[in-house]
């Protein structure tokens, strides 16, 4: 922890905290590369974004030379592999309360190295109070970006590259948020500004949006109005006020009105027939919290109201709500939605952003990198330096005063897969751990448990390596608080599930320099599935068709028990020689070699044997003992020299090895990389084929497609096997034909 | 929500009828027709001659106060009593409509009374139109709009006064009391009510003053109000106007508008809440919507920010107000116009939104705050109004006119 702003320059803003220390390891990271700055201050908080690049260490695999080397050679590796320096982009986006933005300047200017940055682009109400304070710390020129088109880029940018990023909310479920599956097309879409007053946007295309109405009765009326009524002159007192009253005592509803008889009447008492109509009596008192409450009822309902009859207007029903009246707030993303719901009859939906808070300061951001058109990248969300939803809400972490996102910038661009059926309504996991609490508590309590074997074999994975022990130690903690954090908050990254969980440690993993702990085991493991392979082989094809078919199936699945922590295997393997899987047992002791080479290219060389033109498409990078796209290349060329069938078609272009533009066990259909997707479409695919458990069961176990699709696992953890009513080790083998 | 009928279909007439029959009302065909009838002839009373004679339907009118007068043996003249009965309702005629805040008390004074009429009057009719005529003001909260009244109205056949009273709907026991302190009971009349305070205070009027109310569907009532009033005028001016150049201090103007072919049109009902119907033609219409922001609220908050305790003293203070230093203006934000949304720097961006600053909490006046409300409120009302319409189609048309011309 870096002691910041705490040598007092005497005479600067008598506001600023000057005891606040920031953990700069956590909070600005790699500043010293950061370049492209933007900030977006606001009434209260202030948002700073910055790019940045990272290094880090992959794991890269190259074919030896084959001059003179003799492969066959029992302890040679197939391949080798170097641990290298990799260069990439992120952006970074911290948030904190606009008394630090002092001490948060010193602290930048100390420690940015790259000066070659001379400009910060600037948008938010603060933009113009804090210009010269910016420019006299940092030595950057200042320049003023439009709120609302900034606003627009950021939401834009967000919705496209942020999975989950919106969600509806709901009052009576737990947790109350709702993540929505990215709609392929984001536009066209209504955003609803609730800052002091209220803008109505509606969004069209990146480039064209058009304000089509606004309101002055918006935040700063709940705020102005709620200070004359109750004295009270901080927006979260208000709002705190606000979720301890009673609104009945100050409205007249209209049971006021129409006395008992609205039951027979069929009508609501509890409508607010006329809001604070109970007030106009000189003689009456009323308490704060009620007052506060019927503002805010008053406030709501009636941006709801205006926001239905705009959406109604401009046949929209997507209406993105944001600003500093709903910011991280259940209480006003409680009230807007009641009334939406209640003004449209439910026909248009009350959408919310995790990343609400950052729009303003992404938008700017993007402004100033336009000359690098970042759009034409895809982004992922890191979830090792992202703080979740409502990290910095008061009532749930009081401490935290900082709160970040950092996205990643992928290498290639993502795309939908174009076959799958319905993209709008395609979600890739099979279990929401945020709605189902039993299975929630089960994976992250499995998770915890694993932590310890996953540490260890970071460390393995790393011998020469000094720190390593104490790099998989940080890793540890940092997994570990983010398992804790979404045992509390299981929605702080979107849609709680396996594969987010997986993806969360992968991030970790990376963060602290552990880019594929698994490449020396599917190394060796690899070698010694490629010496296998041509007996295996020969075995299938001495057999006849049917048999043939079986055996195939047979050794996709089982290649596929060999998987990560699936300790349940071994345990098998070590009690019951009977238990099937023969083969593997007795020349194998782990996976992806298995997987691979004797699972998945006998059955690739069986499609190609008659005549199917095939696409295999392994990881872009590595997660767990997962092949990666380039492994499968040096396997494939080591298989085609042993077989004159994959040989040909991989010259004659019948075999095509692909990347899914993944990093992770688990495969999201809606982010596949596009060269993918685009291949898939011109080469007419009318069969997938999605094997593991990971792909196949966490995800897209329902996922439906256009073409023919085959689904297959073994089911590898008894807890989920008896989930789906079956027992460990039970066949997922789904054949699916779409309905015409 | 406003006050009015939420969408739900009120009492209609048919159900109000049978309530009033069996209140024993020893008429042969129920209220209901006759109302109807009173209420299809409003428009046309003027110019349509009544059944028989002015004088001689009253006379018959007047008879049929006294209790007892059916008992006679069926006769040609009780025949013609049934056939006027018909036509015409006894004196007294009120219209009531017991809202929110406020109740609403219409009350036709005939003046062609004969001098027959007038000393077969029972002593409590012409007590309650010596009252209510010769004051302006009733209790310490009732209010005669004197300035509202209609002179010289021909009504079924009777020539009058429409005068115009209201009072806090939380006088209303009070109302009930002196209903029953005055006798109204014996007079025998239909009261005839609407608002939602007809189905709350319905049992009140029945226990305490013994008075059997006709509930009647408030929009309805509503619509039928509006058509008459301005089918009248207004003392021979028209009832309907607006305003030109509202924006414009100097320039702006109240024009009569005429109302010839009214529909469809849009009614925005502003009582304590707000409801806005469409209507298309005088028996066809729909509620579209309504807010919560209404009369009510514009007085309850005056109430609480000013401490003024009438609904007057909250506009007259209003009217001496100036909201620019509550409300936070365009350009208080953007230092001018917005012009990438082609905002003015006038129009408010954030009302009441100077309010969050302690320094200008402190700087503002109770008139600038009910100002402020008033604007706030009306402002509301007027963008939901607005978008009602567009959504109802009445302005798409123009909107796609303007639309073709953005065309270049």
């Amino acid at each position: 922890m870096a002691e910041c702003g705490a040598s007092g320059s005497g005479s600067s803003g008598d506001s600023l905290d000057k005891s606040i220390t920031l953990p700069p390891d956590e909070i600005f990271r790699n500043l010293e590369n950061a370049k492209r700055f933007a900030i977006d201050i606001g009434g209260s908080l202030t948002k700073l974004a910055y790019y940045s690049t990272v290094q880090h260490k992959v794991a890269r695999v190259r074919s030896f030379e084959s001059s003179g080397r003799d492969t066959e050679q029992d302890h040679e590796p197939p391949y080798e592999i170097s641990v290298q320096e990799e260069v990439t982009a992120r952006l970074h986006f911290v948030k904190f309360e606009n008394t630090y933005i002092e001490a948060c300047l010193d602290f930048i200017k100390d420690h940015l190295v790259n000066t070659e940055t001379k400009v910060i682009q600037a948008t938010g109400g603060g933009a113009y109070k804090f210009k010269d304070l910016i420019e006299e710390k940092l030595r950057l020129k200042v320049d003023k970006e439009d709120v609302m088109t900034c606003l627009i880029k950021g939401c834009n940018f967000v919705l496209r590259n942020i999975p989950h990023e919106a969600f509806a909310y709901q009052k009576d479920s737990d947790p109350e948020f709702r993540f929505q599956t990215n709609h392929p097309d984001i536009f066209p879409y209504l955003l609803v500004n609730i800052g002091s007053g209220v803008s109505i946007v509606k969004v069209e295309t990146e480039d064209r949006f058009e304000w089509v109405g606004g309101s002055s009765i918006g935040g700063g009326t709940f705020w102005g109005l709620g200070a004359l009524l109750t004295k009270t002159k901080k927006f979260d007192e208000l709002l705190h006020l606000a979720s301890k009253g009673q609104h009945t005592s100050v409205d007249m509803l209209v049971q006021d009105v129409y006395g008992g008889a609205h039951q027979t009447l069929g009508l609501s008492g509890d409508l607010i027939a006329s809001s604070f109509g109970k007030s106009a009596a000189a003689d009456k008192e009323f308490s704060k919290e009620d007052m506060a409450k019927s503002l805010l009822h008053m406030i709501s309902n009636d941006i709801g109201q205006l926001a239905c009859l705009y959406a109604k207007l401009h046949c929209l029903d997507r209406v993105y709500f944001g600003g500093f009246f709903i910011r991280g707030h259940p209480v006003t993303m409680r009230t807007i939605t009641y009334s939406i719901n209640f003004f449209s009859k439910g026909e248009v939906q009350a959408l919310f952003l995790r990343h609400e808070g950052y729009l303003g300061a992404i938008g700017a951001f993007l402004k100033g990198a336009e000359q690098d058109n970042p759009n034409q990248y895809s982004w992922g969300e890191n979830y090792a330096g992202s703080s979740g939803l409502m990290s910095s809400s008061p009532e749930l972490c009081p401490t935290q005063r900082f709160d970040l996102l950092e996205m990643d910038r992928l290498e290639r661009p993502l795309a939908n897969l174009p076959l799958l059926l319905d993209p709008s309504s395609y979600v890739p996991d099979t279990v929401d751990l945020t709605d189902d609490a039993l299975a929630r508590k089960y994976w992250l309590t499995c998770f915890e448990e694993a932590l310890d074997g996953v540490v260890k074999r970071a460390v393995a994975s790393q011998p020469g390596s000094v720190d390593a022990a104490e790099r998989a130690e940080k890793f540890r903690q940092k997994y570990w608080r983010k398992l804790q954090t979404l045992r509390h908050q299981p929605f702080a990254y979107g849609t709680l599930t396996v594969r987010s969980l997986l993806d969360t440690r992968e991030h970790c993993l990376n963060e602290f320099n552990f880019p594929d702990p698994y490449s020396k085991v599917k190394q060796k493991e690899n070698g010694v599935a490629l010496k296998c392979f041509p007996r295996v082989i020969r075995c299938l094809d001495a057999l006849g068709w049917e048999e043939r078919q079986l055996a195939l199936v047979k050794g996709l699945l089982a290649g596929n028990v060999f998987d990560w922590g699936a300790k349940a295997v071994s345990d098998v393997l070590e009690s019951d020689p009977q238990f099937g899987f023969e083969e593997a047992k007795s020349k194998l002791q782990d996976n992806s070699g298995i997987d691979v080479i004797l699972g998945v290219f006998p059955f690739v060389r069986e499609l190609l044997s008659r005549g199917t033109e095939v696409i295999l498409a392994c990881n872009s990078g590595p997660a767990l003992n997962d092949v990666t796209y380039c492994e499968s290349l040096i396997v494939a060329e080591r298989i085609a020299a042993m077989d004159p069938v994959v040989h040909s078609a991989l010259k004659e272009e019948r075999l095509l090895l692909m990347q899914t533009g993944s990093s992770s066990p688990c495969l999201d259909l809606s982010r596949l990389d596009k060269g993918l997707a685009v291949l898939v479409r011109e080469r007419g695919a009318d069969l997938v084929v999605i094997e593991g458990m990971g792909r196949a069961v966490h995800t897209n176990y329902y996922a439906a497609l256009r073409c023919e699709s085959l689904k297959l696992a073994v089911i590898k953890n008894s807890w989920l096997a008896e989930r789906l009513g079956g027992r460990l080790f039970s066949v997922i083998f789904k054949y699916e034909v779409p309905a015409e | 929500m406003g006050a009015g009928r939420l969408g739900v279909p009120m009492e209609r007439h048919g159900r109000a009828a049978d309530t009033y029959a069996s209140a024993g009302e020893p008429a042969p065909e129920g209220p209901d027709g006759r109302r109807r009838e009173l209420l299809r002839r409003r428009a046309s009373s003027a110019s349509e001659p009544p059944v028989g004679s002015s004088a001689s339907a009253s006379a018959e009118g007047i008879r049929r106060n006294r209790p007892g007068s059916y008992s006679g043996a069926p006769s040609a003249s009780r025949q013609r009593v049934e056939s006027l009965r018909k036509k015409r309702q006894l004196f007294p005629w009120f219209g009531l409509d017991i809202g929110g805040t406020l109740v609403k008390l219409v009350y036709f004074e005939p003046k062609d009374i004969t001098a027959e009429e007038e000393e077969e009057e029972v002593e409590s009719l012409k007590s309650i139109r010596k009252y209510l005529t010769s004051n302006v003001a009733y209790g310490s909260t009732g209010i005669r709009d004197v300035h509202l009244e209609l002179k010289d109205l021909t009504l079924c056949g009777r020539k009058g006064n429409l005068h115009f009273i209201r009072f806090p709907t939380h006088d209303m026991p009070a109302f009930i009391q002196m209903g029953r302190d005055k006798n109204f009971s014996s007079l025998h009349t239909v009261f005839c009510a609407t608002g939602g305070g007809a189905y709350k205070f319905e049992q009140d009027f029945l226990t305490i003053g013994d008075l059997q109310l006709c509930k009647l569907d408030e929009l309805d009532c509503l619509i039928k109000g509006i058509l008459y009033i301005d089918s009248v005028g207004f003392n021979g001016r028209s009832q309907c106007y607006y305003f030109e150049n509202p924006a414009d201090a100097e320039k702006c103007q109240k024009l009569p508008f005429d109302l010839k072919n009214p529909y469809p049109l849009l009614l925005v009902n502003i009582g304590s809440g707000v409801s806005i119907l469409a209507v298309y033609s005088k028996d066809n219409y729909k509620r579209v919507t309504g807010t919560s922001l209404g009369g009510g609220t514009f007085f309850g908050l005056c109430c609480l920010l000013t401490g003024c305790s009438t609904f007057e003293e909250a506009l007259e203070m209003a009217s001496r107000g100036d909201s620019t230093k509550v409300d936070k203006l365009v350009r208080d934000i953007y230092g001018g116009d917005y012009e990438r949304f082609g905002l003015p720097g006038w129009a408010v961006a954030s009302s009441f939104g100077n309010m969050i600053s302690k320094e200008k909490r402190e700087a503002v006046s109770k008139e600038d705050l009910a100002r402020a409300t008033l604007i706030t409120i009306t402002n509301n009302i007027g963008s939901i109004a607005r978008m009602c319409a567009l959504n109802e189609g009445y302005f798409g048309a123009v909107g796609a006119l303007l639309e073709l011309l953005k065309i270049p």
